[in-house]
C-alpha cells in the first residue's frame, strides 16, 4: 500500500506560508498568540457539535476541544487583552471533502469591536492574506453584507421567525429539495442556508450573513435593535462556509438557560450527553469584557486561496489516512 | 430487517427505497458548523437504471436492499430469456431482456459473467470485460491500408457490430473490450 504517504505536497509551502502570514497579520495590530489545553475535563453541549472522547489506561477522561472558544474566554475574564489562537480542534462524525475530523481553527477575540466590526476585520484577513502570495485567488473586493431574516425574505420570502416547519419544508420542496427524516423548524432553517441559498451565493465574493435567529444563538448574546435574533455572522467565500463568530455573550444567566436547552435536546433527541465544561460559568460570573470573538476554518481557506474544492487537498494526512 | 445508517454510507452501497433497490453512487456529507448535518446522495435505481438525488438528515437509517453480484455461467438463449447457472451449485436462473439490457450482444456460451441477483430476482447481468468471437461478416481489408490505421465495421457471431483494423478478415476471432466496445487484438 502506498496510503502512508503524505497526500498534500503542493499545499504544504502555502500552508506555512498561511500561518506564517497570519501570525503577521495579528502581530502588526497588537493581538496576543495564545495556546490552551487541547484536552479538557469538559464539553460543549451544542447539540449541533459531537466531541470525542478521551479516557487513559488509569480511567481519568476527557475531550478533545471542538473549538478553543471556552479557555480563552477565560483569559479573557482573567483580564487578558485582544487575543488569537490557532488550534487543533476535533469533531466527530465529520467527514467529507469540506469536513475534516481533525482541522485548524483560527479563533480570535476582540474587546469593544461588535459583531459587525469583528465580520469586517475578518474580511480585512481574508483580503491582506490574499495578495500575499502571487497566484493565490482573491475573491472580489466587493463584500456581500446582508442579514438573516433580509436574505430569508428576498430570497425565499419567508419569515425565517415565523415560519412554521411545514411553510419552511414546503418552500424547500418547491425549490427541489426534499428530506428523508423528521426536521424540526432550525433544521429546516439549516437545510435552507446549506442546500438552497448558499449555493446561489457568488462564487467569487465574501458573503458576510449577521444576525442570527436567536434559537441559533449558540453563544451571541441578543440583538437589541432586532428583537428574536442574535448578533451572530458568518463569513462566506463562495458556498463555503469559512468563519462564525459573535458579539459575545456575556450574562452567565442567559447561558444557564440556553445549556440547559442544549441538555433537553440532546436527551429529546437520544444524543450522548457527555460532561459539561465546568469552569466558563464561573468565568462569567467574575465578568467577561464587552467583546466579539470569531473562529475561521484555515484549511477550507487554503482550498480557497489554492482554488481546490475537496479538502483532503490541503491535507497530507486527512481522516483515514491518520 | 437489516438496515444501514447515513454514517455508513459510502459508494455502492445497496439501498431499497419505496420497493426498489438503489445503489449509492455518490455521498456528500454537508453541514453547518453550528447546526444541522445532511448527506446528499447520488443513487442509481438498479431495477430501471435511472439516476437519483436524495437529501437524508444525517443519522437516518435506510433499508438494507438484499442485492448480491453472483459469478454464474451463461448456458443458453430460448427466444425469451438468457438462462445462467452458478457453477458451484448448478442453480440455474432465466433472465428477461429487460434486466439483460444491452449485455446480450457479448453472451457467449460458456462465459461467465456477473449476475445481480435482489430477493434472488436477477437484475442485471455484466459481461466478462473482454470476450472473444468470431466474425462473421465484413468487407475484405484493402491491401497496403495496414499503416494508415484504417478501421472497418465487422459483425461477430452474436450480430455486436465493431471497428477492426483494415487487416482483419471475416473468420478471424477478435478480442473485444465489452465496457468500451472496442477491438483490443487478433487472437
Amino acid at each position: 500500500m502506498s496510503d502512508w504517504r503524505p497526500q498534500a505536497g503542493p499545499a504544504r509551502p502555502h500552508r506555512a506560508r498561511l500561518l506564517a502570514e497570519v501570525r503577521g497579520f495579528f502581530a502588526r495590530r497588537e493581538v496576543l498568540e495564545v495556546e490552551t489545553p487541547i484536552l479538557g475535563a469538559g464539553a460543549p453541549l451544542d447539540p449541533a457539535l459531537e466531541s470525542w472522547r478521551a479516557e487513559a489506561p488509569d480511567g481519568s477522561r476527557g475531550y478533545l476541544q471542538t473549538s478553543p472558544e471556552y479557555p480563552m474566554k477565560r483569559l479573557l475574564s482573567a483580564g487578558e487583552g485582544d487575543i488569537y489562537q490557532i488550534a487543533r480542534v476535533f469533531r466527530g462524525g465529520e467527514s467529507g471533502p469540506r469536513h475534516n475530523p481533525e482541522f485548524s481553527l483560527l479563533e480570535w477575540y476582540r474587546l469593544g469591536f461588535d459583531h459587525h466590526r469583528l465580520a469586517s476585520e475578518v474580511v480585512a484577513l481574508i483580503h491582506e492574506l490574499c495578495a500575499c502570495v502571487p497566484g493565490w485567488q482573491c475573491p472580489d473586493p466587493s463584500v456581500r453584507q446582508v442579514a438573516y431574516g433580509e436574505l430569508f425574505r428576498r430570497e425565499l420570502g419567508l419569515d425565517p421567525l415565523a415560519a412554521t416547519s411545514a411553510e419552511l419544508a414546503r418552500v424547500a420542496g418547491a425549490r427541489g429539495l426534499t428530506i428523508a427524516g423528521e426536521l424540526d423548524r432550525d433544521g429546516w432553517l439549516d437545510a435552507l442556508v446549506s442546500l438552497v441559498l448558499a449555493p446561489g451565493f457568488p462564487p467569487d465574493r465574501l458573503t458576510v450573513i449577521f444576525d442570527y435567529p436567536e434559537t441559533q444563538a449558540v453563544l451571541a448574546r441578543p440583538c437589541v435593535d432586532r428583537p428574536g435574533y442574535a448578533a451572530r455572522f458568518e463569513v462566506y467565500w463562495g458556498d463555503l462556509e469559512l468563519a462564525n463568530g459573535y458579539h459575545e455573550l456575556t450574562d452567565p444567566a442567559v447561558f444557564r438557560v440556553r445549556r440547559a436547552r442544549d441538555l433537553a435536546i440532546r436527551r429529546a433527541r437520544g444524543q450522548e450527553q457527555p460532561l459539561a465544561d465546568p469552569w466558563l460559568e464561573p468565568a462569567m460570573e467574575a465578568g467577561l469584557p464587552d467583546c466579539s470573538g470569531v473562529a475561521l476554518g484555515l484549511d477550507r481557506l487554503l482550498m480557497r486561496l489554492l482554488d481546490f474544492d475537496d479538502i483532503r487537498r490541503v491535507l497530507d494526512f486527512p481522516g483515514g489516512h491518520a | 430487517m437489516a438496515t444501514y445508517s447515513t454514517n455508513e454510507f459510502k459508494a455502492g452501497l445497496k439501498l431499497l427505497m419505496d420497493g426498489d433497490p438503489l445503489t449509492i453512487v455518490e455521498n456528500e456529507f454537508v453541514k453547518p458548523g453550528k447546526g444541522q448535518a445532511f448527506n446528499r446522495v447520488k443513487l442509481r435505481n438498479l431495477r430501471t437504471g435511472r439516476t437519483l438525488e436524495k437529501t437524508f438528515k444525517s443519522g437516518e437509517s435506510v433499508e438494507a436492499a438484499d442485492v448480491m453480484d453472483t459469478e454464474m455461467q451463461y448456458l443458453y438463449n430460448d427466444g425469451e430469456f438468457w438462462h445462467f447457472m452458478v457453477p458451484d451449485s448448478f442453480e440455474q436462473y432465466a433472465v428477461g431482456k429487460a434486466a439483460l439490457g444491452d449485455a446480450d450482444q457479448w453472451l457467449k456460451e460458456q462465459d461467465v459473467c456477473t449476475v445481480t441477483l435482489w430477493n434472488g430476482e436477477p437484475l442485471s447481468v455484466v459481461p466478462p470485460s473482454f470476450v472473444e468471437m468470431k466474425i462473421t461478416e465484413c468487407d475484405p481489408g484493402v491491401r497496403g491500408d495496414t499503416a494508415q490505421g484504417g478501421t472497418k465495421p465487422a459483425t461477430l457471431e452474436t450480430g455486436a457490430v465493431v471497428k477492426v483494423p483494415l487487416f482483419v478478415e471475416e473468420g478471424e476471432t477478435v478480442k473485444v473490450d465489452t465496457r468500451t466496445g472496442e477491438y483490443v487484438s487478433r487472437v
